[in-house]
């Protein structure tokens, strides 16, 4: 049986197709947010109060000076990143009237934590805003072994409701 | 540019306030035409600093792309983008007495571990975890009586999108602390009992390995590695823990192979299965320790801040010298329940019951006590434990422990 096993194993090396990681480019993300006429790009810096709640939100400073965002009406999309264990994941996240309308893994590039990226998992973030003390208004059921990885999520998620709240898109009227 | 008078004589005016030209100081007033000079220079110089600034935007904005660049290529953890750094460790302070009145009071780095991993490409990547354990080795083991070992080295290949393949050094898919044991990550100073006497975690070996992970949340593992070669003699006589090789020169006359099921598609709900056969777990023909299987289940249920977890792992051991020694079923189980009363501190009880194969492996054993993490990745932790010997009250442990630990 161990030979039968062994052989299995085997046999299943050569076979290789698209490489796992890239679930979906950003900007096909973002068109399809959009409905394939995305607007024009805002940038927001993260300098003085801004750049310390970003670190506060991520426990460490934010790896970028500034992050873009696509925003129309009360929405606003973000492509953000973060790492779970040791790789960044990417992550889609579009906030609709201070809530999370949509949260998307685009890229996962770890060994463990894969469960991150399917619905059943990011369905739990649908419509979660944020508290007064930028902590999220509903608890996320976490995944033994995949404890970064949801960590990560959360905290990318907590960040793009907050960045929100400093465009001018989240005053908009509906 | 012509402009009514009226409107030059405000302009006028405007300047004069703003140049500071009207003031109480002596000397001839300039005429209108001087000062309409002076309006038209700081008209040109107003456009040039316009045109200065959008620059000095476009500079910025061409800085921040470079600058973004390269922290995108630099990677996580101290890495380089491909290569990535990181670690836990754990310290521990036991204050134990044993039923015959020996005390146990010590300090010890239980482990200190470093992770080197290296992206090859998007499709094939290296993963390995070096460890030293009790402060490291000397020749004579004094004193310093720990291990050097090298826990995983394996490469990943991605096949697909949902399956991948692996070869090398890698933990064995079982239990629930074999794979994930970063302090931070469970409750308790020591590692459950179970998981170290039935399930002799942290296990690994050398061999390959074939993971796929789906959609509807099942993910299933099979390995075929280098097995256990479990003593028949000696005081370990038959201890499953005492059989780990840890490829250093692993015996493979008999290979082993470890199989689970498990399902994490609900939020917050793991339920697993591992199955683990090996033909001859001595290694040796003929000497009364023949098949192995161990079967492994467990369920862990998270809801907000409660956690519940249970296990249950069984060893059928086939053998003349195996059942004479009353060794061929060795097993145990815990449930644990833990409750987070906020963000940085939770509390946990715990209950084991350990049939192994030593007089010292068969116990129940109650654990209770708290986690404080003052930082997501490092823990400090405080329990009671309260350990009643099956057969031998001197073997009775009661006690408290103290520990630091951290990732990164």
């Amino acid at each position: 049986m161990i030979r039968i096993l062994g052989l299995l194993l085997i046999s299943l090396l050569p076979i290789t197709s698209s490489a796992r990681g890239v679930y979906q480019e950003p900007t096909a993300f973002i068109n399809e947010v959009f409905a394939g006429k995305p607007p024009a790009v805002s940038r927001l810096w993260l300098t003085g109060t801004l750049k310390e709640d970003a670190s506060e939100i991520l426990g460490h400073p934010p790896a970028s000076l500034r992050l873009r965002y696509w925003g129309q009406a009360r929405r606003t999309a973000w492509v953000l990143e973060e790492i779970g264990k040791e790789k960044p994941i990417t992550v889609g996240i579009v906030i609709n009237a201070n809530r999370i309308e949509r949260i998307k893994v685009l890229i996962f590039r770890e060994s463990r934590g894969w469960e991150v990226r399917h619905d059943f998992f990011t369905a739990q973030f649908s419509n979660i805003g944020l508290q007064a003390d930028r902590d999220l208004d509903k608890p996320i059921d976490g995944i033994s072994g995949a404890t970064l990885s949801v960590r990560a999520l959360k905290k990318l998620s907590r960040l793009a409701l907050y960045l929100h709240q400093h465009t001018p898109f989240a005053h908009d009227a509906p | 540019m012509k402009y009514p008078v009226l409107l030059r004589q405000s302009i006028v005016l405007t300047a004069l306030t703003t140049t500071g030209l009207v003031h109480a100081a002596a000397g001839p007033a300039p005429t209108i035409e001087e000062l309409w000079t002076v309006i038209q220079a700081q008209q040109k110089q107003l456009e040039a600093l316009k045109a200065k600034a959008q620059q000095t935007e476009e500079k910025v904005e061409a800085t921040g792309e470079i600058l973004e660049q390269q922290v995108a290529s630099s990677g996580g953890h101290g890495g380089s983008g491909k290569t990535t750094i990181g670690g836990y460790g754990e310290l521990h302070y036991n204050n134990l007495e044993a039923g015959d009145g020996t005390d146990t009071k010590e300090i010890d780095l239980h482990r200190f571990v470093v992770y080197f991993g290296h992206e090859f490409n998007e499709r094939t990547r290296f993963v390995s975890e070096l460890e030293v354990e009790h402060g490291g080795v000397e020749a004579d083991g004094s004193p310093l009586d720990g291990e050097v070992e090298v826990e995983q080295a394996y490469v990943e290949f991605d096949i697909n999108d949902e399956v991948s393949a692996k070869g090398g050094v890698f933990l064995l898919p079982v239990g629930i602390i074999n794979e994930t044991h970063e302090p931070p990550t469970f409750y308790g100073v020591e590692r459950n009992p179970v998981e170290s006497v039935i399930v002799p975690a942290t296990w690994w070996a050398g061999g390959a390995a074939v993971t796929g992970n789906f959609a509807n949340g099942l993910s299933a593992d099979l390995a075929l590695h280098s097995g256990l070669q479990i003593p028949t003699t000696g005081s370990s006589a038959f201890r499953i823990r005492s059989g780990r090789q840890k490829i250093s020169n692993a015996n493979a006359n008999d290979l082993a192979m470890t199989g689970r099921l498990k399902y994490t598609g609900i939020p917050g709900l793991e339920l697993s299965g591992s199955v683990h056969y090996q033909n001859d777990i001595s290694q040796v023909s003929g000497d009364g320790a023949d098949e192995a299987t161990l079967l492994e289940a467990h369920a862990i249920w998270n809801r907000g801040p409660f956690t519940a977890k249970a296990l249950y792992a069984s060893w059928d051991i086939d053998g003349d010298a195996v059942e004479a020694a009353d060794a061929d079923k060795q097993d145990g189980y815990y449930v644990e329940g833990s409750y987070k009363l906020t963000k940085e501190f939770g509390v946990f009880a715990r209950f084991n019951d350990v049939d192994g194969v030593r007089v010292q492996d068969e116990f129940d054993q109650v654990d209770v006590g708290f986690n404080w993490w003052p930082h997501e990745d490092v823990v400090i932790k405080v329990d009671y434990m309260d350990r009643e010997n099956d057969n031998d009250s001197d073997r009775d442990v009661d006690g408290f422990n103290v520990g630091i630990g951290y990732q990164f």
